[in-house]
């Protein structure tokens, strides 16, 4: 005949006992996420100083062997325009690899239009890339485990490996993925991960005369783009998709999608 | 128990040890879960290599330094000092062992680039000299023709 007091005593021992090595495993998974002390690559974009010159589009082409007449691009250039009668238009000919060098508006297969600056309330450029994001919908569709993300988290595709169903192409909310025309794979900005990964900096970067773009670790805290993130007022993409980006924009406008 | 209840199961058992074997000869040894787990981290780890190992086309500006040094010190003294040498030049890629000369471009378009006046609010772009109509500044000629990149200054 078991007492009350030995059962709530049997039953107390019995629980710690069963934590104790839960506990102990989830000291260990903490311990060993502070010390990976890698990078975490991140990029800011400046929309005040990026002018729609297209030459981080033309040394991205260039460095990432995407065909230069293909009309697809890893990063491009979009131009906002919106009018004194509160219309919004953008567009990004050929993904700006030639830059913005007139008035007149894509409007896709519709032509174009001239907007003169007497009727323009504001306009501004926005480069656009791989956002990295830190929840990629694109990699949770991949069914084949050919596109990831990396532990510094840059997202790759692996060419040997995918099948080109193109899902990931669909899942992406910002556009960024497409077919790459020669290897028919799908294909991504990767932050120029040969580059970074060798202390450079990406092609667009380098290119950029007006200092739009740069990239930084986020886990570096005297990083001087960690410190703008952390101080200045800074935006992301489509924040409702619970993607969490990791490009941080300066100057981003509602009318920026 | 009968044997055309046990069939279908040894059939099954069949068709998973099949899929099992050729599993072990074509997914690659280094195939597994990465540092971002199983959701985000599932990968073949030598293509993070492969990705690395993609060949570096830009080498900026530094590396036209030591042999270009009046084109390299007279640019960094003009306006355009903050153009990198391979926005006009190409990219350096392999010069100067495998490739002698590297594609230039100086056409008008590639200037107006910039130099196409577009009064933006809130951009950059409108502080930039330029053409409100570029097609009116001496058409069919280049800008070189008159203008020197390196120091775009005309005295």
């Amino acid at each position: 005949m078991i007492t009350r007091r030995d059962f709530l005593r049997y039953v107390v021992i019995g629980a710690a006992g069963t934590a104790l090595p839960l506990t102990l495993t989830g000291w260990k998974g903490a311990r060993a996420a502070a010390s990976k002390n890698g990078p975490r690559w991140v990029f800011l974009l400046d929309t005040y100083k990026c002018v729609g010159c297209g030459l981080c589009v033309k040394a991205c082409k260039i460095e990432n062997e995407i065909p230069f007449e293909a009309n697809v691009s890893r990063t491009w250039v979009e131009r906002y325009v919106v009018t004194k009668d509160g219309k919004v238009y953008a567009d990004s000919p050929h993904a700006a690899r030639d830059g913005f060098s007139g008035y007149a508006v894509s409007l896709g297969d519709k032509g174009s239009r001239i907007i003169p600056p007497s009727d323009i309330d504001k306009a501004f450029f926005v480069p656009k890339l791989c956002n990295q994001c830190e929840n990629p919908p694109c990699v949770q569709v991949c069914p084949v485990g050919a596109t990831y993300q990396a532990g510094d988290g840059v997202v790759l595709v692996d060419r040997k490996w995918c099948i080109g169903c193109g899902y990931c192409i669909m899942a992406c909310p910002y556009g960024v993925r497409f077919f790459h025309p020669v290897h028919h794979v799908a294909e991504k900005c990767n932050f120029c991960y040969h580059r970074i990964t060798k202390g450079l900096k990406p092609a667009c970067e380098l290119a950029c005369p007006f200092g739009a773009r740069h990239i930084g670790d986020i886990n570096d805290p005297v990083d001087p783009v960690t410190r703008i993130i952390m101080s200045e007022r800074v935006s992301i993409l489509k924040e409702e998709y619970g993607t969490k980006p990791r490009n941080y924009y300066v100057g981003l406008s509602r009318e920026v999608r | 128990m009968n044997h055309h209840v046990l069939r279908p199961l040894y059939a099954v058992i069949g068709i998973v040890v099949v899929i099992l074997i050729v599993r072990a000869f074509f997914v690659p040894k280094d195939f597994g879960v990465g540092e971002r787990g199983y959701m985000y981290g599932w990968h073949r780890q030598g293509n993070e290599e492969e990705w690395k190992k993609f060949k570096i086309k830009y080498r900026g500006s530094e590396y036209c330094k030591d042999c270009h040094s009046p084109n390299y010190s007279g640019i960094k003294q003009s306006l355009h000092k903050n153009i990198q040498c391979e926005n006009c030049h190409g990219p350096a890629a392999d010069h100067p062992d495998a490739i002698s000369r590297l594609p230039k471009d100086g056409k008008r378009a590639f200037c107006l680039r910039c130099h196409a006046h577009l009064s933006y609010p809130s951009s950059g772009r409108r502080r930039i000299r330029g053409f409100e109509n570029p097609e009116k500044h001496n058409p069919g000629m280049e800008c070189v023709t008159c203008h020197n990149p390196h120091s775009p200054k005309i005295s």
